[in-house]
């Protein structure tokens, strides 16, 4: 029968955290991922990646690809490893006491946890963006002007207005702060707040843009505003995007992985998964009738 | 068909359970209510009784009685030549002089015991003032100087009526002769209250008449500030590198716990620790801000480390995930966003150890800052008193006229203790951000 029902997690109560991956307590089978996890000329190449928080497998054997100017979404359950997932790209997990990774992750080639790879020149080249959106308590100006200033970007204080700007205007808060840099960040909308954030983050000149359910805290018209920042930036970088939001992967992904339970079930082309999903517990999860 | 209309009418509703427990609760609520109210009219009382017993020491301390007296620098008293130099003005005998000085409007008082009663009404400090005032001007030299002198601490308590005039002569501290004496000099206006001033400015003193709080106060800006420049960073380094680098394991597990204990050790054992670590075996001197600074150093640490480490914890975690996201380093994500955000709680931490440092006296006991000290400190390393063992001092001491200097005391260290409690407030609201 159908393993995704039995299965199940519980509903998260406690929002999203380090210990977002429940503790499984009937041991597994490794599940095959269904589809093509590999593309041409991939920007970001993970292979059997696999995360324990402590005791906790949380993540199992998981490969995948992420393209040059692609947009790739990660959906699944609540505590299915997204999260986890995507802050392996960048390391984040580092911070997290008792969480240990393993597998090959190569940017361009280079395997991220490889001994030689530098966190921080690493988290400049991958951006990101969080679920909550966390601009500094400080002015609009300081917040974009935060990261070129610290890698030394800029020479002179021209060249760091004109990345400020720029980053806000592909960001496309230009129009509403401009009047208002040194104004605290902390002061605006939600979704100006997170749009800050990702000028924050394209402020370094990532080639990689990681963002963790950056529309979950957002009304409508915001989510509106940041699926199309999104597709644009996806001209000049790869994004990979965490949600809970099928409508929102189906809008703004080329391709579309569906986690269960720390397992990769299924990747495809994104007009591909959501029609012809090719294993049961992706199309029990698209159509509604779990997760 | 009547079961369920029976069962219905016998079983109470929930609401009529709900509101027949009601009243129980708010009584329960209103006796809560009633208890806050007692214990915090309590304590405002005692607080008040407090205030008003020490205020109502303390405020005849900021008077002194003082005699008005003419003065005749003789030329012949500082020296056999014409110029007296320097070290003739500060070795020439000003007891005599003011001793004649005093005489002057006596003239009738012969006989040696009397005189010597007559000039004991004029403090002891009464000479120092006269050779400051001459060493100032030695152009004076000659002429006769009118000066307001204090009075013994004796005619200043009958002033301020602590002295009785009644009973046996021979049981007062005052004889009828003096009492006499007194009586003239206060009806030609000679004697009166004058404000203070020699409390704000003076060092200790034998003499109540001439003791002062300022050689106190400045032994305590001295000890506080050694204690502030070296607990402050330190306390912060550590809370910053425990909360944000250490590693979590058993380590940093019992280095905590230690700190956590050494926070509630008596503060008495850090002097001894002072007495044996700082002057026995690096042979610092005795009494100096120094040695004091640092035992308060010692003293004061933990409670900046866990006030610091309590800040550092307050500040989001989102905060530092964003700027690590940007590739920050940790350094870099702590001195630029952590530390800012937790400085408002780290330096109100630090001023509540420092307000405790200002009123600690048993440690300084043992590295002997107990010691009588006249002269004002000039630096860390000159022998000195701070404030709260001056209290114990004056406390200590026999005389009448000392008891409302040790209210008065009091009274300073309270005033410097909200000063800084006040200015700890003030620090967190002006740095206080919101996120």
């Amino acid at each position: 029968m159908n393993t995704g029902d039995t299965q199940k997690p519980p509903p998260d109560s406690r929002g999203r955290s380090a210990g977002e991956v429940r503790r499984t307590t009937v041991p597994r089978e490794h599940r095959e991922t269904v589809g093509e996890v590999r593309v041409e000329n991939p920007r970001i190449r993970c292979t059997d990646v696999n995360v324990w928080y402590g005791e906790t497998h949380a993540v199992h054997n998981i490969s995948i690809d992420v393209g040059h100017n692609e947009i790739l979404a990660l959906i699944g359950p609540s505590g299915c490893g997204k999260t986890t997932f995507l802050r392996c790209m960048n390391r984040m997990n580092d911070t997290i006491a008792g969480c240990r990774v393993e597998g090959e992750i190569l940017v361009d080639g280079a395997n991220v946890n490889g001994p030689e790879i530098d966190v921080v020149p690493l988290r400049a080249r991958m951006g990101m963006v969080f679920q909550k959106p966390n601009p500094f308590p400080k002015s609009i100006f300081e917040n974009v002007a935060f990261g070129p200033r610290i890698h030394g970007l800029t020479a002179n204080q021209l060249e760091l207005e004109e990345i400020v700007v720029t980053s806000l205007q592909k960001a496309g808060l230009w129009e509403e702060v401009k009047d208002r840099l040194e104004e605290p960040g902390t002061g605006l909308s939600g979704g100006q707040q997170q749009r800050l954030c990702i000028a924050r983050a394209i402020a370094v000149q990532p080639e990689v843009i990681l963002m963790d359910e950056p529309c979950s805290a957002l009304d409508p018209i915001a989510t509106a505003t940041i699926e199309n920042l999104m597709v644009d930036l996806s001209q000049n970088y790869s994004i990979c995007i965490v949600t809970h939001s099928m409508q929102q992967a189906a809008r703004v992904s080329q391709r579309t992985a569906f986690f269960h339970l720390g397992d990769l079930i299924e990747v495809g082309e994104t007009s591909e998964l959501f029609i012809r999903p090719g294993h049961q517990l992706t199309e029990d999860y698209i159509t509604g009738r779990f997760g | 068909m009547d079961t369920p209309e029976t069962s219905a009418a016998s079983a109470p509703k929930p609401i009529d359970i709900i509101r027949a427990g009601m009243r129980r609760r708010k009584a329960a609520e209103m006796r809560f209510k009633l208890y806050g109210i007692v214990a915090i009219t309590c304590g405002l009382l005692f607080l008040a009784i407090l205030f008003v017993t020490i205020i109502g020491n303390a405020y005849t301390a900021f008077a002194q009685t003082k005699i008005n007296l003419d003065f005749y620098l003789d030329p012949a008293v500082f020296s056999a030549d014409a110029a007296p130099s320097a070290e003739d003005l500060s070795s020439a005998d000003y007891g005599a002089i003011v001793r004649d000085g005093i005489r002057s409007l006596f003239p009738e008082v012969e006989s040696r015991g009397d005189v010597r009663a007559l000039s004991a009404l004029v403090g002891r400090g009464a000479v120092y003032d006269l050779r400051e005032t001459v060493m100032a001007a030695p152009d004076l030299v000659g002429k006769t100087l009118t000066l307001w002198v204090p009075a013994d601490d004796d005619v200043d308590m009958l002033m301020k009526g602590h002295i009785e005039r009644s009973g046996p002569e021979d049981q007062r501290r005052l004889s009828d002769n003096q009492l006499g004496w007194i009586d003239q000099l206060q009806a030609d206006g000679r004697l009166e209250k004058r404000f203070n001033t020699d409390f704000f400015t003076k060092g200790d003193s034998r003499e109540p008449e001439s003791a002062g709080i300022w050689g106190a106060v400045v032994g305590s800006f001295y000890t506080l500030l050694v204690t502030l420049l070296l607990s402050f960073p330190l306390g912060v380094a550590a809370a910053v590198y425990l909360e944000e680098f250490a590693p979590q394991n058993r380590w940093t597990d019992i280095i905590e716990v230690n700190i956590n204990n050494l926070a509630a050790v008596p503060s008495i054992v850090f002097g001894l620790l002072g007495l044996a670590v700082f002057i026995n075996f690096f042979g610092l001197p005795r009494s100096v801000p120094l040695v004091g600074g640092l035992v308060l150093t010692l003293m004061t640490l933990p409670t900046i480390i866990i006030a610091s480490r309590a800040a550092l914890k307050s500040v989001p975690p989102s905060i530092r995930e964003a700027a690590l996201g940007v590739g920050a380093s940790p350094l870099q994500t702590v001195t630029m966003h952590v530390l800012p955000l937790a400085m408002p709680g780290m330096l109100t931490g630090t001023i509540i150890g420092m307000a405790q440092a200002l009123g600690e006296s048993a440690p300084l006991l043992m590295i002997g800052m107990v010691a009588f000290i006249v002269d004002i400190p000039q630096g860390v390393f000159d022998p000195a008193a701070v404030l709260p063992v001056q209290i114990f001092l004056w406390a200590d001491s026999p005389e009448r006229a000392f008891v409302e200097r040790t209210s008065a005391a009091i009274l300073v260290l309270l005033c410097f203790l909200i000063a800084m409690n006040a200015f700890a407030v003030l620090l967190r609201k002006r740095f206080e951000r919101r996120w």
